[in-house]
Protein backbone atom coordinates (compact mmCIF):
# COMPACT_ATOMS: atom_id res chain seq x y z
CA UNK A 1 0.00 0.00 0.00
CA UNK A 2 2.22 2.79 -1.27
CA UNK A 3 0.06 5.45 0.38
CA UNK A 4 2.85 7.30 2.12
CA UNK A 5 2.37 5.50 5.42
CA UNK A 6 5.74 3.83 5.04
CA UNK A 7 7.45 7.16 4.49
CA UNK A 8 5.71 8.47 7.57
CA UNK A 9 6.89 5.43 9.57
CA UNK A 10 10.46 5.98 8.42
CA UNK A 11 10.34 9.68 9.22
CA UNK A 12 8.56 9.81 12.54
CA UNK A 13 7.54 6.25 13.53
CA UNK A 14 8.30 4.43 16.74
CA UNK A 15 10.17 1.14 16.60
CA UNK A 16 10.78 -0.92 19.74
CA UNK A 17 13.36 -3.70 19.85
CA UNK A 18 12.94 -6.12 22.74
CA UNK A 19 16.20 -7.96 23.35
CA UNK A 20 19.47 -6.07 23.44
CA UNK A 21 21.89 -8.73 22.27
CA UNK A 22 23.41 -9.63 18.89
CA UNK A 23 20.16 -9.83 16.91
CA UNK A 24 18.67 -6.73 18.54
CA UNK A 25 21.77 -4.63 17.92
CA UNK A 26 22.19 -5.68 14.28
CA UNK A 27 18.49 -5.05 13.67
CA UNK A 28 18.79 -1.55 15.11
CA UNK A 29 21.82 -0.78 12.96
CA UNK A 30 20.04 -2.04 9.86
CA UNK A 31 16.98 0.07 10.60
CA UNK A 32 19.11 3.21 10.72
CA UNK A 33 21.01 2.10 7.61
CA UNK A 34 17.69 1.80 5.78
CA UNK A 35 16.82 5.37 6.61
CA UNK A 36 14.69 5.01 9.71
CA UNK A 37 14.72 8.43 11.41
CA UNK A 38 12.04 7.90 14.05
CA UNK A 39 12.26 6.87 17.69
CA UNK A 40 14.15 3.66 18.37
CA UNK A 41 13.91 2.05 21.80
CA UNK A 42 16.13 -0.87 22.84
CA UNK A 43 14.87 -2.94 25.77
CA UNK A 44 17.15 -5.46 27.50
CA UNK A 45 16.80 -7.43 30.72
CA UNK A 46 20.52 -7.35 31.46
CA UNK A 47 22.13 -4.09 32.58
CA UNK A 48 24.80 -4.32 29.87
CA UNK A 49 25.01 -3.03 26.34
CA UNK A 50 24.97 -5.79 23.71
CA UNK A 51 27.85 -8.21 24.13
CA UNK A 52 29.11 -11.30 22.36
CA UNK A 53 28.48 -14.70 23.90
CA UNK A 54 30.76 -17.18 22.06
CA UNK A 55 33.91 -15.94 23.85
CA UNK A 56 32.33 -16.72 27.23
CA UNK A 57 32.89 -20.46 26.84
CA UNK A 58 36.22 -20.08 25.07
CA UNK A 59 38.70 -17.23 25.54
CA UNK A 60 37.08 -16.01 28.77
CA UNK A 61 37.45 -19.43 30.45
CA UNK A 62 40.98 -19.69 29.10
CA UNK A 63 41.85 -16.36 30.71
CA UNK A 64 42.61 -14.70 27.35
CA UNK A 65 39.77 -12.18 27.68
CA UNK A 66 37.43 -11.07 30.43
CA UNK A 67 33.67 -11.43 30.40
CA UNK A 68 33.32 -7.70 31.10
CA UNK A 69 35.12 -6.91 27.85
CA UNK A 70 32.99 -8.70 25.28
CA UNK A 71 30.83 -5.76 24.18
CA UNK A 72 29.95 -6.05 20.50
CA UNK A 73 31.45 -3.55 18.10
CA UNK A 74 28.98 -1.20 16.48
CA UNK A 75 28.63 -0.98 12.73
CA UNK A 76 27.25 2.53 13.08
CA UNK A 77 25.60 4.93 15.52
CA UNK A 78 22.04 3.86 16.22
CA UNK A 79 20.84 6.82 18.27
CA UNK A 80 18.55 4.69 20.41
CA UNK A 81 16.86 5.16 23.72
CA UNK A 82 18.22 2.33 25.88
CA UNK A 83 16.09 0.66 28.53
CA UNK A 84 18.63 -1.76 29.98
CA UNK A 85 18.29 -3.84 33.13
CA UNK A 86 14.52 -4.05 32.85
CA UNK A 87 12.83 -7.02 31.18
CA UNK A 88 9.73 -6.73 29.06
CA UNK A 89 6.84 -8.27 30.96
CA UNK A 90 3.96 -8.17 28.53
CA UNK A 91 2.63 -7.19 25.15
CA UNK A 92 -0.66 -5.54 24.24
CA UNK A 93 -0.93 -6.17 20.52
CA UNK A 94 -4.19 -4.26 20.10
CA UNK A 95 -2.87 -1.11 21.77
CA UNK A 96 0.64 -1.66 20.37
CA UNK A 97 2.40 -1.32 23.70
CA UNK A 98 5.22 -3.26 25.34
CA UNK A 99 4.92 -3.52 29.11
CA UNK A 100 8.05 -3.40 31.21
CA UNK A 101 8.70 -5.09 34.55
CA UNK A 102 9.09 -1.68 36.22
CA UNK A 103 5.51 -0.81 35.29
CA UNK A 104 6.36 1.43 32.37
CA UNK A 105 4.81 0.95 28.93
CA UNK A 106 6.43 1.70 25.59
CA UNK A 107 4.23 2.32 22.53
CA UNK A 108 5.32 1.17 19.08
CA UNK A 109 4.35 1.25 15.45
CA UNK A 110 6.62 -1.68 14.66
CA UNK A 111 7.96 -4.20 17.19
CA UNK A 112 11.04 -6.40 16.87
CA UNK A 113 11.29 -9.32 19.28
CA UNK A 114 14.77 -10.75 19.77
CA UNK A 115 14.62 -12.02 23.34
CA UNK A 116 16.69 -15.12 22.60
CA UNK A 117 17.15 -18.04 24.95
CA UNK A 118 18.45 -18.59 28.45
CA UNK A 119 20.32 -21.50 29.96
CA UNK A 120 18.14 -24.35 31.14
CA UNK A 121 18.65 -24.35 34.90
CA UNK A 122 19.34 -27.34 37.11
CA UNK A 123 15.84 -28.67 37.83
CA UNK A 124 16.23 -28.89 41.60
CA UNK A 125 16.09 -25.28 42.78
CA UNK A 126 17.74 -25.81 46.14
CA UNK A 127 20.63 -27.67 44.52
CA UNK A 128 20.90 -25.05 41.78
CA UNK A 129 21.36 -22.41 44.49
CA UNK A 130 24.41 -24.14 45.97
CA UNK A 131 27.59 -22.11 45.85
CA UNK A 132 29.75 -23.43 43.01
CA UNK A 133 26.85 -24.47 40.74
CA UNK A 134 26.82 -22.51 37.48
CA UNK A 135 25.15 -22.26 34.14
CA UNK A 136 26.93 -20.45 31.30
CA UNK A 137 24.94 -18.10 29.15
CA UNK A 138 25.33 -14.52 30.31
CA UNK A 139 28.21 -12.18 30.90
CA UNK A 140 27.71 -12.54 34.67
CA UNK A 141 27.74 -16.35 34.35
CA UNK A 142 31.01 -16.17 32.42
CA UNK A 143 32.66 -13.80 34.89
CA UNK A 144 31.59 -15.90 37.88
CA UNK A 145 32.74 -19.19 36.38
CA UNK A 146 36.07 -17.75 35.20
CA UNK A 147 36.74 -16.42 38.71
CA UNK A 148 35.99 -19.82 40.21
CA UNK A 149 38.26 -21.59 37.74
CA UNK A 150 41.00 -19.06 38.55
CA UNK A 151 40.75 -20.13 42.17
CA UNK A 152 41.85 -23.64 41.18
CA UNK A 153 39.02 -26.02 42.05
CA UNK A 154 39.92 -29.66 42.76
CA UNK A 155 37.40 -31.06 40.30
CA UNK A 156 34.87 -29.54 37.93
CA UNK A 157 31.77 -31.48 36.92
CA UNK A 158 30.14 -30.53 33.63
CA UNK A 159 26.60 -31.87 33.24
CA UNK A 160 25.75 -32.25 29.55
CA UNK A 161 28.18 -32.76 26.68
CA UNK A 162 26.73 -30.52 24.00
CA UNK A 163 28.86 -27.84 22.40
CA UNK A 164 28.98 -25.54 25.40
CA UNK A 165 29.62 -28.36 27.86
CA UNK A 166 32.40 -29.74 25.68
CA UNK A 167 33.99 -26.30 25.31
CA UNK A 168 33.93 -25.82 29.08
CA UNK A 169 35.54 -29.23 29.62
CA UNK A 170 38.16 -28.39 27.02
CA UNK A 171 38.99 -25.06 28.70
CA UNK A 172 39.29 -26.78 32.09
CA UNK A 173 41.78 -29.31 30.73
CA UNK A 174 43.77 -26.59 29.02
CA UNK A 175 44.06 -24.90 32.42
CA UNK A 176 45.18 -28.18 33.98
CA UNK A 177 41.99 -28.66 35.99
CA UNK A 178 40.48 -32.07 36.68
CA UNK A 179 37.12 -32.34 34.96
CA UNK A 180 34.35 -34.92 34.75
CA UNK A 181 31.69 -34.73 32.06
CA UNK A 182 28.36 -36.49 32.59
CA UNK A 183 26.23 -37.04 29.49
CA UNK A 184 22.90 -38.80 29.37
CA UNK A 185 23.39 -39.82 25.71
CA UNK A 186 25.93 -42.29 24.40
CA UNK A 187 28.53 -39.69 23.42
CA UNK A 188 29.19 -35.93 23.34
CA UNK A 189 27.53 -33.93 20.55
CA UNK A 190 25.24 -36.81 19.49
CA UNK A 191 22.13 -34.64 19.38
CA UNK A 192 23.64 -32.26 16.85
CA UNK A 193 26.03 -34.51 14.91
CA UNK A 194 25.03 -38.14 15.51
CA UNK A 195 26.80 -41.16 16.95
CA UNK A 196 29.49 -41.54 14.28
CA UNK A 197 30.85 -38.08 15.04
CA UNK A 198 29.95 -38.43 18.72
CA UNK A 199 32.40 -41.33 18.95
CA UNK A 200 35.16 -39.07 17.63
CA UNK A 201 34.20 -36.42 20.19
CA UNK A 202 34.29 -39.00 22.98
CA UNK A 203 37.83 -40.01 22.02
CA UNK A 204 38.85 -36.35 22.00
CA UNK A 205 37.56 -35.91 25.54
CA UNK A 206 39.33 -38.99 26.87
CA UNK A 207 42.63 -38.36 25.09
CA UNK A 208 42.69 -34.93 26.66
CA UNK A 209 42.22 -36.30 30.14
CA UNK A 210 38.50 -35.66 30.62
CA UNK A 211 36.74 -38.19 32.83
CA UNK A 212 33.85 -38.70 30.39
CA UNK A 213 30.86 -40.64 31.65
CA UNK A 214 28.14 -41.39 29.11
CA UNK A 215 24.76 -43.05 29.42
CA UNK A 216 24.50 -41.66 32.93
CA UNK A 217 22.48 -38.97 34.68
CA UNK A 218 23.29 -36.81 37.66
CA UNK A 219 20.52 -37.47 40.16
CA UNK A 220 21.51 -35.15 42.99
CA UNK A 221 23.96 -32.42 43.90
CA UNK A 222 25.11 -32.39 47.49
CA UNK A 223 26.20 -29.33 49.43
CA UNK A 224 28.51 -29.06 52.42
CA UNK A 225 27.83 -27.27 55.69
CA UNK A 226 28.70 -23.87 54.17
CA UNK A 227 26.23 -24.28 51.33
CA UNK A 228 28.94 -25.03 48.83
CA UNK A 229 28.59 -27.93 46.41
CA UNK A 230 30.86 -30.82 47.32
CA UNK A 231 29.57 -33.93 45.53
CA UNK A 232 27.32 -35.25 42.80
CA UNK A 233 25.39 -38.49 42.78
CA UNK A 234 24.94 -40.45 39.56
CA UNK A 235 22.21 -42.76 38.29
CA UNK A 236 24.66 -45.68 38.26
CA UNK A 237 25.01 -45.40 42.03
CA UNK A 238 28.41 -43.72 42.03
CA UNK A 239 29.33 -40.48 43.78
CA UNK A 240 31.80 -37.86 42.62
CA UNK A 241 33.49 -35.24 44.78
CA UNK A 242 33.52 -31.91 42.97
CA UNK A 243 33.65 -28.25 44.02
CA UNK A 244 32.42 -26.65 40.79
CA UNK A 245 29.44 -27.87 38.75
CA UNK A 246 28.49 -26.39 35.39
CA UNK A 247 24.98 -27.27 34.29
CA UNK A 248 25.06 -27.34 30.50
CA UNK A 249 21.71 -28.76 29.49
CA UNK A 250 20.78 -26.56 26.56
CA UNK A 251 18.53 -23.57 26.40
CA UNK A 252 14.98 -22.38 26.94
CA UNK A 253 13.36 -19.73 24.82
CA UNK A 254 12.44 -16.45 26.42
CA UNK A 255 8.77 -16.29 25.49
CA UNK A 256 7.00 -16.39 28.88
CA UNK A 257 6.54 -12.63 28.85
CA UNK A 258 4.29 -13.05 25.81
CA UNK A 259 1.84 -15.39 27.55
CA UNK A 260 -1.70 -14.20 26.96
CA UNK A 261 -0.61 -11.60 24.42
CA UNK A 262 -2.20 -13.41 21.51
CA UNK A 263 1.12 -13.86 19.76
CA UNK A 264 2.05 -17.37 18.56
CA UNK A 265 4.76 -17.81 21.17
CA UNK A 266 5.55 -20.87 23.25
CA UNK A 267 8.33 -23.08 24.58
CA UNK A 268 9.58 -23.71 21.02
CA UNK A 269 9.90 -20.02 20.24
CA UNK A 270 7.87 -17.55 18.23
CA UNK A 271 6.59 -18.80 14.90
CA UNK A 272 7.06 -16.42 12.01
CA UNK A 273 6.84 -16.46 8.24
CA UNK A 274 9.91 -16.48 6.00
CA UNK A 275 9.85 -12.68 6.13
CA UNK A 276 10.24 -12.69 9.95
CA UNK A 277 6.66 -11.55 10.62
CA UNK A 278 5.29 -13.21 13.74
CA UNK A 279 2.17 -15.37 13.71
CA UNK A 280 -0.57 -14.81 16.22
CA UNK A 281 -2.17 -17.69 18.14
CA UNK A 282 -4.72 -18.17 15.37
CA UNK A 283 -1.96 -18.77 12.83
CA UNK A 284 -2.51 -15.42 11.15
CA UNK A 285 0.57 -13.46 10.26
CA UNK A 286 0.96 -10.05 11.91
CA UNK A 287 2.15 -7.05 9.99
CA UNK A 288 3.78 -5.04 12.76
CA UNK A 289 5.50 -7.65 14.94
CA UNK A 290 8.77 -9.10 13.69
CA UNK A 291 11.09 -11.65 15.28
CA UNK A 292 14.75 -12.58 14.86
CA UNK A 293 17.48 -14.67 16.41
CA UNK A 294 17.34 -17.66 18.75
CA UNK A 295 13.74 -17.02 19.78
CA UNK A 296 12.35 -17.11 16.23
CA UNK A 297 11.35 -20.17 14.27
CA UNK A 298 10.60 -19.90 10.61
CA UNK A 299 9.91 -22.21 7.66
CA UNK A 300 12.82 -23.08 5.40
CA UNK A 301 12.34 -24.26 1.81
CA UNK A 302 15.59 -26.25 1.76
CA UNK A 303 14.42 -28.33 4.69
CA UNK A 304 10.89 -29.20 3.64
CA UNK A 305 9.46 -25.91 4.92
CA UNK A 306 9.89 -27.22 8.42
CA UNK A 307 10.02 -24.52 11.03
CA UNK A 308 13.62 -24.16 12.14
CA UNK A 309 14.76 -22.41 15.23
CA UNK A 310 18.49 -21.89 15.21
CA UNK A 311 20.73 -21.01 18.12
CA UNK A 312 23.38 -19.84 15.72
CA UNK A 313 25.39 -16.63 15.82
CA UNK A 314 25.28 -16.08 12.08
CA UNK A 315 21.55 -16.70 11.96
CA UNK A 316 20.95 -13.98 14.55
CA UNK A 317 22.81 -11.48 12.37
CA UNK A 318 21.22 -12.48 9.07
CA UNK A 319 17.70 -12.80 10.41
CA UNK A 320 17.92 -9.44 12.20
CA UNK A 321 19.03 -7.77 8.98
CA UNK A 322 16.19 -9.33 7.01
CA UNK A 323 13.59 -8.53 9.66
CA UNK A 324 14.73 -4.91 9.83
CA UNK A 325 14.67 -4.60 6.06
CA UNK A 326 11.16 -6.05 5.84
CA UNK A 327 9.96 -3.84 8.68
CA UNK A 328 10.58 -0.79 6.51
CA UNK A 329 9.56 -2.26 3.12
CA UNK A 330 6.44 -2.45 1.02
CA UNK A 331 5.23 -6.04 0.77
CA UNK A 332 6.60 -6.39 -2.78
CA UNK A 333 10.08 -5.41 -1.58
CA UNK A 334 10.29 -7.84 1.32
CA UNK A 335 12.94 -10.54 1.39
CA UNK A 336 12.75 -14.08 2.78
CA UNK A 337 15.17 -15.25 5.44
CA UNK A 338 16.53 -18.46 3.97
CA UNK A 339 19.93 -18.61 5.61
CA UNK A 340 21.69 -21.96 5.50
CA UNK A 341 22.31 -23.00 9.11
CA UNK A 342 25.99 -22.80 10.07
CA UNK A 343 27.87 -22.90 13.33
CA UNK A 344 31.28 -23.44 14.80
CA UNK A 345 32.81 -24.77 17.96
CA UNK A 346 36.36 -24.94 19.21
CA UNK A 347 37.36 -27.65 21.64
CA UNK A 348 40.54 -29.53 22.50
CA UNK A 349 42.36 -27.46 19.90
CA UNK A 350 40.10 -28.74 17.10
CA UNK A 351 37.98 -26.41 14.99
CA UNK A 352 34.54 -27.93 14.43
CA UNK A 353 32.23 -26.34 11.86
CA UNK A 354 28.98 -27.38 10.32
CA UNK A 355 26.49 -26.28 7.66
CA UNK A 356 22.98 -27.41 6.84
CA UNK A 357 20.97 -29.55 9.23
CA UNK A 358 23.08 -32.62 10.08
CA UNK A 359 20.44 -33.82 12.54
CA UNK A 360 18.04 -34.38 9.63
CA UNK A 361 20.58 -36.74 8.07
CA UNK A 362 20.19 -40.48 8.22
CA UNK A 363 23.55 -41.35 6.69
CA UNK A 364 27.04 -39.89 6.79
CA UNK A 365 30.01 -40.27 4.48
CA UNK A 366 33.54 -39.18 5.36
CA UNK A 367 34.51 -37.56 2.07
CA UNK A 368 37.88 -36.15 3.10
CA UNK A 369 40.47 -37.08 5.68
CA UNK A 370 39.99 -39.50 8.53
CA UNK A 371 38.31 -39.53 11.88
CA UNK A 372 41.39 -41.04 13.52
CA UNK A 373 43.42 -37.95 12.60
CA UNK A 374 40.65 -35.55 13.75
CA UNK A 375 40.83 -33.89 10.36
CA UNK A 376 37.96 -34.75 8.09
CA UNK A 377 34.78 -33.73 6.34
CA UNK A 378 31.57 -35.62 7.01
CA UNK A 379 28.63 -35.19 4.64
CA UNK A 380 25.10 -36.02 5.79
CA UNK A 381 22.48 -37.52 3.50
CA UNK A 382 18.71 -37.49 3.73
CA UNK A 383 16.45 -39.16 1.18
CA UNK A 384 19.16 -39.22 -1.47
CA UNK A 385 20.31 -35.61 -1.13
CA UNK A 386 23.01 -33.73 0.74
CA UNK A 387 21.43 -32.16 3.83
CA UNK A 388 24.40 -31.16 6.01
CA UNK A 389 28.14 -31.32 6.49
CA UNK A 390 30.59 -31.14 9.37
CA UNK A 391 34.32 -30.51 9.36
CA UNK A 392 36.95 -31.14 12.00
CA UNK A 393 39.97 -28.93 11.17
CA UNK A 394 38.92 -29.00 7.53
CA UNK A 395 36.80 -25.86 7.26
CA UNK A 396 37.81 -24.77 3.78
CA UNK A 397 35.71 -27.59 2.35
CA UNK A 398 32.59 -26.33 4.02
CA UNK A 399 31.64 -23.70 1.48
CA UNK A 400 31.62 -26.33 -1.25
CA UNK A 401 29.19 -28.50 0.68
CA UNK A 402 27.07 -25.49 1.52
CA UNK A 403 26.60 -25.06 -2.23
CA UNK A 404 25.74 -28.74 -2.52
CA UNK A 405 23.06 -28.33 0.14
CA UNK A 406 21.66 -25.23 -1.56
CA UNK A 407 21.54 -27.11 -4.86
CA UNK A 408 19.88 -30.16 -3.22
CA UNK A 409 22.72 -32.21 -4.71
CA UNK A 410 22.50 -36.03 -4.68
CA UNK A 411 23.80 -38.13 -1.80
CA UNK A 412 26.12 -39.94 -1.72
CA UNK A 413 28.13 -37.33 -3.62
CA UNK A 414 28.94 -38.93 -6.98
CA UNK A 415 32.21 -37.06 -7.51
CA UNK A 416 35.63 -38.29 -6.40
CA UNK A 417 37.45 -36.09 -3.87
CA UNK A 418 41.07 -35.80 -2.93
CA UNK A 419 42.18 -37.24 0.38
CA UNK A 420 39.36 -39.76 0.51
CA UNK A 421 40.22 -42.83 2.54
CA UNK A 422 39.10 -46.43 2.28
CA UNK A 423 36.47 -45.94 4.98
CA UNK A 424 34.97 -42.99 3.11
CA UNK A 425 33.93 -44.89 -0.01
CA UNK A 426 30.34 -45.43 1.04
CA UNK A 427 27.82 -43.96 3.47
CA UNK A 428 27.21 -45.40 6.91
CA UNK A 429 24.26 -44.76 9.24
CA UNK A 430 24.71 -41.37 10.95
CA UNK A 431 23.39 -42.88 14.18
CA UNK A 432 21.30 -40.08 15.64
CA UNK A 433 19.66 -40.97 18.93
CA UNK A 434 15.97 -41.75 19.11
CA UNK A 435 14.35 -38.29 19.20
CA UNK A 436 11.98 -39.42 21.94
CA UNK A 437 14.96 -39.82 24.29
CA UNK A 438 15.84 -36.41 25.73
CA UNK A 439 19.41 -35.21 25.41
CA UNK A 440 20.94 -31.79 26.04
CA UNK A 441 19.43 -30.88 22.66
CA UNK A 442 20.94 -29.77 19.40
CA UNK A 443 21.26 -26.13 18.47
CA UNK A 444 18.72 -26.64 15.68
CA UNK A 445 15.16 -27.54 16.48
CA UNK A 446 13.19 -28.96 13.60
CA UNK A 447 9.54 -28.25 12.90
CA UNK A 448 9.04 -26.73 16.31
CA UNK A 449 8.01 -30.08 17.67
CA UNK A 450 9.86 -32.82 19.45
CA UNK A 451 8.19 -36.15 20.26
CA UNK A 452 9.91 -35.89 23.64
CA UNK A 453 8.05 -32.72 24.47
CA UNK A 454 4.70 -33.44 26.05
CA UNK A 455 4.16 -30.01 27.53
CA UNK A 456 1.98 -28.72 24.74
CA UNK A 457 -1.68 -29.64 24.40
CA UNK A 458 -4.16 -28.52 21.78
CA UNK A 459 -7.13 -26.79 23.37
CA UNK A 460 -9.61 -25.59 20.75
CA UNK A 461 -11.45 -22.39 21.49
CA UNK A 462 -15.04 -22.89 22.61
CA UNK A 463 -17.00 -21.59 19.67
CA UNK B 1 38.58 -0.94 20.85
CA UNK B 2 35.86 -3.53 20.40
CA UNK B 3 36.03 -6.22 17.76
CA UNK B 4 34.35 -9.43 16.76
CA UNK B 5 35.31 -12.13 14.28
CA UNK B 6 32.60 -13.85 12.25
CA UNK B 7 33.83 -17.39 12.79
CA UNK B 8 31.39 -18.71 10.20
CA UNK B 9 33.47 -16.83 7.66
CA UNK B 10 36.90 -17.39 9.24
CA UNK B 11 38.86 -20.09 7.43
CA UNK B 12 41.96 -20.02 9.57
CA UNK B 13 44.31 -18.17 7.22
CA UNK B 14 46.05 -16.73 10.31
CA UNK B 15 46.86 -13.39 8.69
CA UNK B 16 45.42 -11.63 11.73
CA UNK B 17 47.49 -13.71 14.16
CA UNK B 18 50.59 -12.80 12.15
CA UNK B 19 49.83 -9.08 11.96
CA UNK B 20 48.38 -8.52 15.44
CA UNK B 21 49.64 -11.39 17.61
CA UNK B 22 48.66 -9.67 20.87
CA UNK B 23 45.01 -9.63 19.77
CA UNK B 24 44.58 -12.77 17.63
CA UNK B 25 45.99 -16.23 18.28
CA UNK B 26 45.54 -19.54 16.54
CA UNK B 27 44.20 -22.29 18.73
CA UNK B 28 45.14 -25.55 17.13
CA UNK B 29 45.51 -25.74 13.35
CA UNK B 30 42.60 -23.57 12.27
CA UNK B 31 40.74 -22.36 15.36
CA UNK B 32 41.03 -18.69 16.29
CA UNK B 33 40.96 -16.95 19.65
CA UNK B 34 40.89 -13.18 19.92
CA UNK B 35 40.63 -10.46 22.52
CA UNK B 36 37.21 -8.84 21.93
CA UNK B 37 38.35 -5.62 23.57
CA UNK B 38 41.87 -4.93 22.39
CA UNK B 39 44.08 -2.18 23.80
CA UNK B 40 43.85 1.00 21.78
CA UNK B 41 47.61 0.75 21.25
CA UNK B 42 46.79 -2.21 18.98
CA UNK B 43 44.58 -0.12 16.71
CA UNK B 44 46.90 0.08 13.73
CA UNK B 45 47.84 -3.59 13.89
CA UNK B 46 44.17 -4.53 14.09
CA UNK B 47 43.43 -2.27 11.11
CA UNK B 48 46.07 -4.17 9.16
CA UNK B 49 44.52 -7.47 10.22
CA UNK B 50 41.07 -6.28 9.12
CA UNK B 51 42.46 -5.30 5.73
CA UNK B 52 44.48 -8.48 5.29
CA UNK B 53 41.77 -11.01 6.24
CA UNK B 54 41.08 -12.95 3.00
CA UNK B 55 37.44 -13.53 3.97
CA UNK B 56 36.82 -10.13 5.62
CA UNK B 57 35.63 -11.74 8.84
CA UNK B 58 36.84 -9.11 11.33
CA UNK B 59 34.49 -6.33 12.40
CA UNK B 60 35.83 -3.45 14.46
CA UNK B 61 33.86 -0.62 16.02
CA UNK B 62 33.00 1.86 13.29
CA UNK B 63 34.31 4.76 15.38
CA UNK B 64 37.58 2.99 16.11
CA UNK B 65 38.07 2.13 12.47
CA UNK B 66 37.68 5.75 11.45
CA UNK B 67 40.62 6.58 13.69
CA UNK B 68 42.64 3.65 12.35
CA UNK B 69 41.82 4.67 8.79
CA UNK B 70 43.32 8.10 9.45
CA UNK B 71 46.46 6.42 10.79
CA UNK B 72 46.68 4.19 7.73
CA UNK B 73 46.22 7.16 5.41
CA UNK B 74 49.11 8.91 7.09
CA UNK B 75 51.39 6.10 5.95
CA UNK B 76 51.76 4.23 9.22
CA UNK B 77 50.10 1.08 7.94
CA UNK B 78 50.91 -0.72 4.69
CA UNK B 79 48.28 -1.13 2.04
CA UNK B 80 46.75 -4.57 1.71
Amino acid sequence: MPDGSLDRLKREGRIVVVGASLAGLRAAETLRDKGFEGTLTMIGDEPYEPYDRPPLSKQVLLGKATAEHTALPRRREIDAEWRLGVPASGLDMAARRVKLADGDEVPYDRLMIATGVRARPWPNEAEAELDGVFVLRTRDDGAGLARRLDAGPKRVLVIGAGFTGSEIASACRERGLEVTVAERGDAPLVGALGGVIGAVAAEMHRENGVDLRTGVMVTRLEGGATGRVRAAHFSDGTTLECDVVVVSLGAQRNTEWLAGSGLGAGPRGIACDAGCRAFDVRGIVTDDVFVAGDVARSPHPLFGYQFLSLEHWGNAVAQAETAAHNMLSESSDRRPHIWVPAFWSSQFGVNIKSVGVPSMGTEIMITQGSRAERRFTGVYGYQGRVIGAVTFDNCRWLQFYEQQIEATAPFPPPFPTVDRRADGQRPIPADFPDPSVPTHGPTITLSGYSPADRRMTFTPAGH
Amino acid sequence: MRLVVDLNRCQGYAQCAFLAPDVFAMHGDEGLLYDPEAESAQRERVAQAVAACPVQAILVDEMDMAAAGRAAASGEAPHA
